[in-house]
């Protein structure tokens, strides 16, 4: 099935909230070999002016991928997981994501196209933290391939 | 000791230190990452994604892959770190790459990531970072741009 070319401008509900573990953005730090303090010590973090150790500039796919999986399961978009590379990735930060903090995120397809048999979806997901403040969006490019 | 000390010896950066006059061209850091296949798993079970093509050899081979490949948010996640170092994590405003090439990563040897930050572009209070990403000599992400913030 393809893509839908309908599916430009649709936009899924809010995902449940995401709670930042502490233990968690030190093992993600890790698994990208950051080495930075504030990343993995809580007085480093403290000292730099944050509440606790804040996560590195790709921890917000994790919370994106949430809102990917809505797009993927979403039947009627016709985004076969099976054929999806994945071919560009964007996070614009207003501010570091923190230990604590509780993030929903929200999906819109902003634009398909079609280009060489294949079609590339581009989705930005909108990640805002408790108190509804924004804190990064997420922009994904993904390339569904053409059935051959 | 409740709090893990920063690892191999890094001097604890301040965010707030000063990022110098900073000229278009200047390498500000360049890095060499391995990723070997624990690196993959580890990825994984950090990550949430448990494609197997990232772990498994039959599986890569089956879907026509040359071997098991690196996760690309992986790739993008460690490329950054030199820059990361460099201008302390608070100053990093956004960050994008192109998934241009897969990164194979052999069982035995891994895969040798080589980071090169350079001077894309001054602006009033943000300057952009271009990564240059290479394994064996071959570009793997292409507009690799960090821009961060250089105002105190």
């Amino acid at each position: 099935m393809p893509v839908n070319p309908e599916l430009q401008g649709r936009q899924y509900p809010p995902t449940a909230p995401y709670l930042v573990g502490r233990e968690k953005v030190r093992e993600f730090a890790r698994a990208v070999q950051a080495t930075h303090p504030e990343h993995l010590d809580v007085e480093a973090a403290r000292a730099a002016g944050h509440a606790d150790v804040i996560a590195p500039p790709t921890f917000p796919i994790v919370i994106q991928e949430l809102t990917l999986r809505q797009l993927l399961d979403d039947e009627t978009a016709g985004v076969d997981f099976t054929r999806v590379v994945h071919g560009d990735q964007r996070f614009t930060a207003i501010r570091p994501i923190v230990a604590g903090d509780e993030l929903t995120a929200q999906l819109t397809v902003t634009s398909v196209k079609s280009l060489g048999g294949n079609d590339m979806v581009t989705s930005e997901s909108v990640i805002t933290d408790a108190h509804g403040e924004h804190v990064v969006t997420a922009t994904s490019t993904l390339v569904v391939r053409g059935e051959a | 000791m409740s709090e893990m000390a920063p690892l191999d010896g890094m001097p604890p950066m301040d965010s707030a230190h000063e990022l110098g006059e900073l000229e278009v061209g200047t390498v500000v850091t360049e890095r060499d990452v391995t990723l070997t296949r624990d690196s993959l798993v580890r990825y994984a079970g950090a990550s949430g994604d448990f494609n197997p093509i990232h772990y498994r050899d039959d599986v890569a081979a089956a879907v026509g892959l040359p071997g098991v490949l690196a996760h690309g948010m992986l790739t993008m996640g460690a490329a950054v770190q030199p820059v990361v170092d460099w201008a302390g994590p608070s100053r990093i405003l956004d960050y994008q790459v192109r998934f241009t090439r897969p990164v194979v990563v052999d069982p035995e040897t891994g895969a040798q990531l080589h980071v090169v930050a350079t001077v894309g572009r001054v602006d009033e209070a943000s300057a952009r970072i271009d990564l240059t990403v290479t394994v064996d000599g071959k570009t793997v992400l292409g507009k690799a741009q960090v821009v961060v913030a250089t105002g105190r």
